[in-house]
């Protein structure tokens, strides 16, 4: 990628260089040096607790914090909890709602950044802006332009004659209203990487198709959208991973004691309540596995159907 | 009707596609920027002009007082204070720990490197919050509950950054450190002397996705810091939910204050920020 080639190396630096290695048995002491806090840390913080998750799912919440081993019983009790499958259904739900319009709103605006016009660099830097802003923050800015009698909404819809509904407690909308907040705080983040994936389209394909005299729909659609699948295939994965995971934006738009918090509750929103909320840490464990299980299965059927539409060269 | 004809040829049609890609960007940077300047104007009015209708778009009279209110709701001091001290020192651990690593996996072969890699790789894959109750039963037990290293726990190491790292150093020519080998430097030396030097802007790329990602996180400070003075700026803000729902322009102004510095921090250094991210992206 830097535009270095692999050089056949002369054999007597090559001897040298496994000489070296063979000598110096103590640079291995020096790689499992250099590791070693990133690997210590990564088992402790990570890989253990994947286990520890796993073996919590098993068990059941006792007092003081003690967990003792139930066998498979959360998992029989968890398929008949309304609540989780719910939660599971609004989960699909949001990723529905929000990464299809996210997509296409990022391919645009970086398609169309990557013309030549004037002020791109200013564009690039509004439409990343949401991008900077904790999830937190910008969950009650929404709120507020979100709020049923005095939100900015409302305001320009009464404008013309709209009633408003309550965009962040009519549990019919509520989710939707969460999308949006979604899709507005990823199209930057979509669209600097999709536009990175177009600026490496070599401008001899445009040259050629002009030669044939292709239309711009036809440049986009045979040259651009195929160039670019793998960086748009990344970037699908990456936000369906991601909408998959929603918590901030529910926990703060929607919100405690909020009538739509059945049409709105994620899995990890569910997990949160049950482990931290209601302290079964137990049961919450339950829910992340399965969570887990969602996205692996969700991330594998992409690989799978990517080779019917990722053009890799 | 083609356009152009109207305007007797003086207007072609590159200015017709410019004029309507400026008008939908132009439509999108305003959708893009309200919400920010809604937080600013509604923050600054009083109370009965937020809820008054017909609206006003600019404040009749300017209210700081909302911004001390905000002040006296929430410690922002120490909220800003806990916040920096999490993101500077998960950068620090990000920056040493994965360029290191990154460095050995990419660079020496050393016995077991390949199935160490996978570890770092699984870490990326899973979802975080299946760390999460584990996380925080270590933390608990060290009775770390409630304080600053609480919160950096999760950030100690990065298998993101390690992962970009390993990219980066993989790509570099091996004529590199040939030359230092013949001088007798150890993999330390080469590291240190010779490669690091050259890791620049993959470094600051995983400093700004670490200080971003930190800045936005907000499910592991919310459990793990409960006492107000050690939130950080995300879970602070939280608090609020449910609470002094009704005072807008309070609440807008404590909104204002906890977005404002990444913003400042973003616009300044938005070159970075943007070539980072595009980085972090077409690598990660």
């Amino acid at each position: 990628m830097l535009g270095i080639e692999v050089r056949e190396r002369p054999s007597i630096l090559k001897d040298r260089k496994k000489k070296y290695f063979r000598k110096n048995k103590g640079n291995y002491a020096w790689a499992y040096f250099m590791i070693a806090p990133t690997l210590i840390g990564l088992f402790i913080l990570n890989i253990w607790p994947i286990i520890q998750t796993i073996y919590l799912s098993f068990c059941s919440s006792g007092d003081f914090g003690k967990f003792i081993w139930m066998g498979g019983g959360n998992y029989v009790k968890i398929l008949t909890d309304r609540t989780f499958w719910q939660a599971t259904v609004n989960t699909f739900l949001f990723v529905l709602l929000s990464v299809p319009g996210a997509i296409c709103l990022s391919l645009l605006t970086a398609g169309l950044l990557n013309s030549k016009i004037k002020g791109k660099a200013l564009y690039r830097t509004i439409y990343f802006l949401p991008v900077v802003a904790a999830p937190a923050a910008i969950a009650m800015v929404w709120r507020w332009l979100y709020n049923k009698e005095y939100g900015l909404i409302n305001h320009m819809l009464l404008f013309f004659g709209i009633q408003g509904p309550g965009w962040n407690t009519d549990p019919g909308i509520a989710l939707a209203s969460i999308a949006i907040v979604a899709i507005w705080s990823s199209v930057g983040y979509n669209m600097i990487i999709l536009l990175a994936g177009l600026q490496n389209i070599p401008k001899s394909y445009y040259e050629a198709a002009d030669i044939d005299g292709a239309n711009p729909f036809r440049k986009y659609f045979s040259i651009t959208l195929p160039l670019l699948s793998p960086t748009l295939f990344f970037v699908i994965v990456l936000s369906v991973m991601r909408a998959l995971k929603q918590f901030d934006l529910v926990y703060m738009i929607t919100g405690i004691q909020n009538p739509a918090i059945r049409q709105t509750r994620t899995l990890v929103y569910y997990f949160f309540e049950r482990g931290f909320e209601m302290d079964d840490k137990a049961y919450a464990s339950v829910i992340i596995v399965f969570l887990f299980l969602i996205i692996m299965l969700v991330t594998w059927f992409q690989f799978i159907i990517q080779k019917k539409w990722v053009y890799y060269n | 009707m083609n356009i152009k004809h109207m305007f007797d040829g003086k207007i072609n049609d590159k200015m017709v596609y410019g004029f309507l890609i400026h008008t939908i960007l132009i439509i999108g940077a305003v959708i893009m920027l309200l919400p920010f300047v809604w937080t600013v104007l509604t923050s600054l009015k009083p109370l009965h002009e937020v809820t008054r209708i017909p609206l006003t778009i600019f404040p009749e009279e300017i209210k700081l007082e909302n911004y001390s209110l905000a002040m006296a709701t929430l410690p922002f001091i120490n909220l800003y204070i806990n916040t920096f001290v999490m993101i500077i020192a998960r950068i620090i651990c990000a920056v040493v720990f994965s360029s290191m690593a990154g460095y050995a996996f990419a660079r020496i072969n050393f016995p077991g490197s390949k199935i160490l890699f996978y570890l770092v790789l699984i870490q990326m894959m899973v979802p975080a919050q299946i760390f999460l109750i584990p996380q925080y039963l270590i933390v608990a037990k060290l009775g770390l509950l409630n304080s600053i290293p609480a919160l950096i726990v999760p950030g100690l190491v990065s298998a993101f950054g390690t992962f970009l790292l390993r990219q980066f150093f993989k790509a570099l020519p091996s004529d590199l450190e040939e030359a230092a080998i013949l001088d007798g430097c150890n993999q330390w030396q080469i590291y240190r002397r010779v490669m690091l030097p050259l890791a620049g802007a993959s470094l600051s790329a995983l400093g700004i996705f670490t200080a971003v990602f930190a800045w936005k996180e907000l499910m592991w400070p919310l459990i793990v810091n409960m006492s107000m003075n050690k939130m950080t700026l995300s879970s602070g803000l939280a608090t609020l939910i449910g609470h002094y729902e009704t005072s807008y322009p309070v609440l807008m102004a404590s909104a204002f204050i906890a977005i404002w510095p990444m913003l400042l921090l973003f616009v300044i250094f938005q070159k970075r920020f943007v070539e980072g991210i595009a980085l972090t992206g077409t690598k990660g």
